[in-house]
């Protein structure tokens, strides 16, 4: 459940089902059980990229950049569903990541990874979402690179998406999340504000490695 | 060492001009091969038929239009109808190639769609041939101007600057397609990942079947300029072009377009000035006949010392 304006987390450890969940939300597989529904409508028949026309992009796991297209053509995909003016939605992009805008022309597939996570997440904003799903953002970066990719998620709601965020980082994704959900082999085991589940014995010991 | 060249310039000059000439029939059934292995990864054995189909469509329009009677300007629009005619049902068969054949198909092993494939191949050739013509061939209408253009050795036949010049038009077009419009990004975007492509909002399916399309509008004017050049049709008479435009994608790097057309060529011209190269060796004695063998002993060697062809990238395993 993701209440518009909020961001939301989803945190676990590796094969919990994080990602699955995810790509069930976004259409690319079909969930055998349960009901995926987005704005009062069932989209769990839906074909992904109907989802998208729906209002939702989904940066999945690994980035999904088009290695052999440019980074200006990788961001022109995002906004693929649309038929009108982007120069202002591209400006926003570049105004958040000012390194996208150097390597403009180059293939994606040359991009270092932190740059390739820019790209995925300024990609994504260009479909206009209302709703932003975000997997691992965080993996394989560098911890200067995460906080300048969390920043920019608060950011992101600032300027009016709803996020829902997967995470192994989960002492970064419950610092920015407003509502946090622990999935354990597929099931919700635990629910609550971001600050309520960081103070949680369980979650500290599990996913924070506290003893 | 010098070579001793026992033969003329002008012979050599003829030589270039006919590898081009077929180079450029193979490069535009090439582009459909390497296309829908781009996005599918699968090799579309049924292409050499739906190039065969629009050589009849466009043999059709030729006769309907007053065959070997036609003349002056009547010509021109006569071709012009006849490519339009043949892209249209060179397209129409590939859809439904597509749809009864290949998508039903798209989720089991990769083997089953190729076996699809050939039985779509052998079912359409059998179906002209047997069904149609009763085991006859057609003759396309000569009703190309005679003419040529003697450039010093070269002579150029008039027929064979309209070939290769809407050749090269086909395929800058279709280059300007995929390179430069919103629905070639969205092909490209399917070949490097189907999922990643439908989290951008691109109907993957839609895409596939713009591929299919725009492949089949390639080999349409294909089978009408094989036609015009050949003469003899028949329902057969897309196998050995549809090997060889697949041996020329394979050459150039499957999966890749410019790796298509640059292998055409060079496949066009190993047949012609690369067989003939060899007979300058003393002792070597290979009639027109050898040509498929030149060409099929290069297509050996590539795979053997350039697996992934010339242009071809490394097949990567996807996350």
């Amino acid at each position: 459940m993701v209440e518009d304006g909020e961001i939301v987390t989803l945190i676990g450890s590796n094969g919990a089902g994080k990602s699955t969940t995810l790509r069930a939300v976004s259409g690319i597989i079909r969930p055998r059980a349960g009901q995926v529904t987005f704005r009062g409508k069932s989209i769990d028949r839906l074909p992904p990229h109907k989802i998208v026309q729906l209002g939702m992009s989904h940066v999945p796991e690994g980035r999904g950049i088009f290695h052999r297209m440019t980074v200006h053509e990788n961001l022109l995909l995002g906004a693929y569903q649309r038929n009108d003016d982007l120069s202002g939605d591209l400006d926003r992009v570049y105004g958040l990541f000012p390194r996208l805008k150097e390597r403009l022309g180059q293939p994606g597939g040359t991009l270092s990874g932190g740059e390739q996570q820019m790209l995925a997440i300024g990609r994504a904003l260009m479909a206009r979402p209302t709703l932003l799903l975000l997997d691992e953002p965080s993996m394989g970066l560098s911890p200067l690179l995460v906080e300048t990719i969390f920043a920019t998620i608060a950011q992101i709601r600032q300027q009016g998406s709803t996020v829902l965020l997967v995470e192994q980082n989960a002492l970064m994704a419950l610092e920015i999340a407003d509502r946090a959900y622990v999935l354990e082999s597929g099931v919700i085991t635990l629910q609550g504000t971001g600050a309520e589940l960081a103070n949680n014995d369980a979650v500290r010991r599990s996913y924070l490695g506290e003893e | 060492m010098t070579v001793i060249f026992l033969t003329s310039a002008e012979f050599w000059a003829d030589q270039l001009v006919n590898g081009l000439t077929t180079g450029s029939i193979y490069a535009l059934i090439a582009l459909g091969y390497t296309m829908v292995y781009g996005v599918l990864q699968l090799i579309n054995f049924a292409h050499g038929e739906v190039f065969m189909i629009g050589s009849f469509a466009g043999y059709g329009v030729l006769v309907a239009m007053g065959g070997d009677d036609t003349s002056g300007a009547m010509i021109a629009l006569a071709l012009v109808l006849a490519m339009i005619a043949a892209s249209a049902a060179s397209m129409g068969t590939a859809l439904a190639i597509e749809r009864i054949a290949y998508r039903p198909l798209r989720n089991a092993p990769r083997l089953a769609p190729l076996i699809s494939a050939i039985g779509v191949s052998v079912f359409l050739s059998h179906l002209v041939d047997d069904g149609f013509l009763t085991g006859r061939s057609k003759y396309y209408p000569s009703i190309f101007p005679d003419g040529a253009l003697e450039l010093g050795p070269l002579t150029i036949s008039a027929l064979q600057i309209f070939l290769m010049g809407s050749s090269l038009a086909m395929m800058g077009g279709l280059w300007w397609v995929i390179q430069r419009t919103k629905l070639g990004r969205g092909i490209r975007a399917v070949a490097e990942s189907r999922d990643n492509a439908s989290l951008m909002g691109i109907d993957v399916n839609r895409a596939i079947v713009v591929t299919f399309a725009l492949g089949a509008i390639m080999a349409g004017v294909a089978g009408v300029l094989y036609g015009l050049f050949y003469s003899a049709i028949r329902g057969s008479m897309g196998f050995i072009p549809g090997v060889k435009a697949f041996t020329a994608a394979v050459l150039g790097g499957i999966g890749s377009v410019q790796g298509a057309v640059i292998g055409g060529y060079f496949l066009g011209l190993t047949e012609t000035v690369g067989r003939e190269l060899l007979n300058e060796i003393p002792g070597v004695s290979l009639p027109n006949q050898w040509k498929d063998v030149v060409a099929f002993s290069l297509l050996v060697l590539v795979l053997i010392f350039r697996p992934n062809g010339i242009f071809g990238q490394k097949e990567t395993k996807r996350a």
